[in-house]
Order: structure tokens, then sequence, then C-alpha cells
């Protein structure tokens, strides 16, 4: 008799472990859509161990990047500085924060960051990681200006917040650092590799002579030279990722990069941006001192600056720069339009 | 039958025990820097500290530069030393056995070796040439300032790669100007640390003295320029301290 008790004791104890069991939501893996080149010619993005992205994770980023909550006033979201349809900019020269201040640097474009190797992340590289870089502009008072505290409790007390938050994370007590996880697995989704250039490299498309030729001046030690900072045919990210001055000024205001190393030898070197999505991203430089294309080419050519700090690839500093002819000008500027990639602002998975 | 037994298993534990404990061993190779024999770190880049044969003072901003066909790692291997970042400064060779040891790599690729975009490592850190001048990759990204014949600063971007002529843009020449080093014999009976000491002032010296006020950017396309690059680097590399 004793036994049998045992047995249906043993069976409700099995039972019960099941149903908890059940109560656990699994997350679902996400599949990054890594375009061909990038997996032909790249090495793996960088995706942490500690925040892999899956299905709730990414769409619970995504719609904490759109959603307004974030800001001290509740006026402003991610998107209002970072807006899909201009390649995740706000073609301002600065943007304004919540309280109509104005910051000093350029908001970022946001694309293909998860292939950043380095992972400093902003003009400067002060923000280690993508996590840590969405921690700060929530509560830079001439941005967001929020208390994360506040932020954190308003989502705390959300209707739909918390439940999204324990199905991506398996939790539903929310914090900054799985706030700033979710959004950061929503950018880590954006990608951007399907722009003309990329499918004359998949052979689906060809160029102009004119789009050759710009390309070839790009390519060309003794012309544009630009490859050597801002990738190739061989690195679809066009851009190197890496903090140069590139003549803009002979004395400095921003320190940039100097000023999170505390080297004076880093002074006046900031990111070299993608040369992805020009079209939209305008205006140009760390701090949207370029309206135009125009202006920029016209700056390489013959605009240099000398300071201690220049970059030595900048050549023939003394004549201003590397001195192209109207027609390369020309052409360099539609091999680098040959870069913008429609399918990417028009991704409605993008979109609010 | 018992007796047979027993050796057959006594001889199988020694003779694994034994090739276990040879292939224990390790080597690092740790590339140290220096000018004319005074070390250099990254620390001492970005000042116009150091002084060419033809008397230019020089800075050192980037170094960056790739190793191939490392004798103890078999045919097909490479390495980039990213001397600006210290990063592939030193790396470990394992499983050795003892032994006496030739120490040889190949600076850059050979052309059997530097194939247009294949690597993807040095695609993701922008190590490529322009198909312009063949593909491929560079062996040597040196970059840094030097006062010129007026008095100025300026800047210089040794870059070395495969030799290219381009006079015939539709029918480019090339010549393999990547070389191979051979630092002789290292016998190894533990784990060992081998220096290589790479002495930069080199590429500016032997044979040929380089003036920067003639060479100094733009050199990807020079044809002869890279010969000479070439030759100068075969006196850059040498055995250093071997401990054990």
């Amino acid at each position: 008799m004793k036994k049998i008790h045992l047995f249906f004791l043993f069976c409700f104890l099995l039972m019960n472990c099941a149903s908890n069991e059940e109560e656990v939501y699994t997350p679902i893996p996400y599949n990054l859509e890594i375009p061909t080149l990038f997996a032909a010619k790249l090495i793996a993005p960088i995706v942490p161990a500690n925040n892999l992205l899956t299905e709730e994770g990414v769409a619970l980023g995504k719609k904490l990047f759109f959603d307004r909550i974030l800001s001290g006033d509740g006026s402003q979201s991610c998107a209002s500085c970072h807006n899909p349809k201009k390649a995740f900019t706000d073609q301002q020269q600065f943007s304004a924060g919540i309280q109509g201040e104005f910051g000093k640097r350029n908001a970022m474009p946001l694309f293909n960051l998860a292939w950043n190797f380095d992972e400093r992340f902003a003009w400067d590289g002060k923000e280690f990681g993508l996590e840590e870089q969405a921690l700060e502009p929530v509560s830079n008072p001439i941005e967001m200006h929020a208390d994360w505290k506040k932020v954190t409790q308003r989502i705390q007390q959300h209707p739909t917040y918390p439940n999204l938050f324990l199905q991506a994370f398996g939790t539903s007590k929310i914090d900054s650092i799985i706030i700033t996880k979710a959004i950061a697995q929503f950018e880590r989704t954006l990608i951007s590799g399907n722009s003309k250039f990329d499918q004359f490299l998949r052979k689906e498309a060809t160029l102009t002579p004119e789009e050759q030729n710009g390309f070839d001046v790009f390519m060309d030690e003794a012309k544009g030279d630009c490859f050597h900072c801002h990738g190739s045919n061989n690195n679809p990210l066009w851009t190197d990722n890496k903090f140069h001055n590139n003549g803009l000024d002979a004395t400095f205001k921003d320190l940039g990069f100097g000023n999170v190393t505390g080297d004076p030898n880093d002074n006046g070197k900031f990111k070299s941006p993608s040369i992805r999505n020009l079209a939209f991203t305008a205006p140009y430089m760390h701090d949207g001192r370029f309206s135009t294309l125009e202006e920029v080419i016209n700056h390489y050519s013959e605009g240099l600056k000398k300071s201690a700090t220049i970059d030595p690839l900048m050549k023939n500093i003394d004549k201003g720069g590397v001195q192209l002819s109207t027609q390369d000008k020309t052409d360099l500027k539609a091999f680098l339009l040959a870069l913008s990639d429609n399918d990417f602002i028009n991704n409605p998975t993008f979109q609010q | 039958m018992k007796n047979i037994l027993a050796f057959l298993c006594i001889s199988i534990f020694m003779f694994s025990s034994c090739s276990s404990e040879d292939e224990n061993i390790t080597i690092t190779l740790n590339f140290t820097h220096n000018w004319d024999g005074t070390p250099i770190t990254n620390q001492d880049f970005d000042t116009l500290k150091f002084t060419n044969k033809n008397g230019e003072k020089i800075s050192i901003e980037k170094l960056r530069y790739l190793i191939s066909n490392i004798s103890l790692l078999g045919l097909k291997n490479y390495h980039l030393i990213n001397f600006t970042e210290n990063s592939g400064t030193s790396f470990n060779i394992s499983n050795l056995t003892n032994g006496t040891y030739t120490l040889s790599f190949r600076f850059g690729f050979s052309d059997e070796d530097n194939i247009d975009g294949v690597y993807q490592d040095l695609n993701s850190v922008s190590f490529n040439v322009p198909g312009m001048l063949g593909g491929g990759y560079h062996y040597m990204q040196f970059d840094g300032k030097y006062i010129d014949n007026k008095y100025e600063e300026a800047g210089f971007n040794y870059h070395s790669i495969r030799a290219v002529d381009r006079t015939y843009p539709d029918n480019l020449k090339f010549e393999d100007t990547s070389f191979e080093v051979n630092l002789g014999t290292v016998t190894i009976s533990n784990n060992t640390e081998i220096e290589v000491k790479v002495n930069l002032a080199e590429w500016f010296k032997n044979p040929n003295t380089w003036d920067l006020n003639e060479l100094n950017t733009v050199l990807m396309p020079n044809f002869e320029a890279q010969k000479t690059m070439s030759a100068n680097g075969k006196g850059v590399f040498s055995l250093g301290e071997v401990s054990q």
C-alpha cells in the first residue's frame, strides 16, 4: 500500500515539474540576414554572448527605439534623431534635444553596426559596445534628458512592456541594462548591403562610365586614395571604423578622440564614417559643416588644413589636398551615390 | 599470454605518455621593435624622435605588416602584426616536439598566396591592395611624418606591396617582392620564447639609403620603390633571445 502512495507522489511531482517548465517562455533565436558579400568578404559580426539576438528581443528593441517613453518629457524617441528614411540620421547639422538645446556633433547614421569590430561607437569613440552606447543619449541633458530611474519605472508600469521583457529576457523586472540590451539587438539588425554598387559586385548591375571612373579615383593612391580609410570592393563596410584627423581644422575646438584617450596625439581625430548611403545623410563630417558631397570632395581635393595630428594619409597638404580634376570630382560623386541603398531606407521591418 | 598482454599494455602506455609530453611544447614568438638597437613600443609613436640614415627626423604613426609561411606552422599560414595597436606582436605555436628547427617566414605574401579578397580577416581590417594594382594585400603599412627639405613636417606612406609596373594598365607586369626571412635554427626541448627583432631603421638604410624627400607618398604604384623596399627589408628581421 505504501508503495502505491509513493508511486502517486512521484507522478504528482513529475507533473508539477513539467507544468513549471511549460511556464518558462523560450525566445526564438533571430537569424541576422547577412548580405552575401558580407558573408564572403568579412569576418562574423559581433554579437555579445550575453545578448544573443532573439525575435522577441529585436521586436522589443524596435518598439523601444521608436517610443518617446525614453525621453524626459515624453517628446522624443531614438528615432527623432535617427530616422529610418534618412539612413537613421536626421539631416540636421546638430539635433535639438527635448529642451531645444543643440549638441556639437552631427547625428550618426545607424547601419552595419555589428561589424564595428573595435566596438568603439560615436564620432569620438567614447562608447564601448552598442549596449553601452544606448545608455548615454537617454540621460544626456541636451538630448533626451531623462532620469534612467524614472524611465525604468514608466516602462515597468506600462501595460505591455513587462510581458514583452519577460518573453525576451525571461524577467519582467526591468532596468536600464535590459532596456539597452533590447535596443542594441534591434540596432544590430540594421544592415545595409544592397546598393547599386553591391549589385554590381554581385554581377547584377553595371556601372556607368562615370561611376566606374569615380570608383577608380576612389581606389587610386595617386588620385583620391580614399580606400585606405573607407573600405573597398573587398570591404563592403566602406569604413575602417578608426579615428583620423582628416585635415578639417588647423586648431581644434572639439578634441574628439583625444578627449576620450587623453592623448594629445589623438586630438582632432574622429571616426571615419561609412560612405554608404551618403545620399540620405547630409550634412557631413562630425560637425555637419558640409552641406553637400561637392563640399566634401573639395575639402579633400584642395581644402585640407595642416595641424600636428593630421593623418599622414592626407596628401599634398601644402596644396590643400589631392587636386582632383573637375571630371574626377563629378565622377567620384557619381560613384559615392552608387552606394545608396534604397532598400535599406525603405525596408518596412525598420519603419515604425 | 598474460606476460605478452602486460608487455603490450605497458608499451602502449609508455609510448602514448612520451608522445603526449613531446607534443605539448609551445613556442611563443615575440616580435620586438627597435631603431638601430633602441627599443620602441607604440608609446614612442607620433613623435619625431628617430633619424634615418639620410638624416631625416621621422615619427611613426601607424605600422602593421604581414608575415606568412611561418616554418613551424606548415605551409599555408599568415599572421598580421599590428604594432600600432600592439596586437599580434606575440603569438604561440603549439603541439611541437623536441628537436632542432629552422625558423623562417615570408615577409608579405608570395604571389601564390596573394589572392585578392579571399582572406576575410584581412579584408575586415582593410589591408587590401586595389584591383588596378593587381589586387591582393599589403605586405606593410608604415605611416609617419618627417621633416622635409624645407624644414616642414610632411607625411610618408611607406606601403609595401607586390611590385607592379603600370606602364600599360591593360597589361600589368608584376614582380613578387615578398621575401623569405631565415632566422636560422633553434633547438627546443621545453616551452620556448623566441624573440624576433625588428629593426625599423633598416627599411631606410641598407643597401639603399632612402630619401623621404624623393619617396614619401604614392609608393604603391611605384615599381622601383617597391623593389627597393624589398631589398631594404631583408635586413630588418633577426633572431633575438631564445629562452626556455
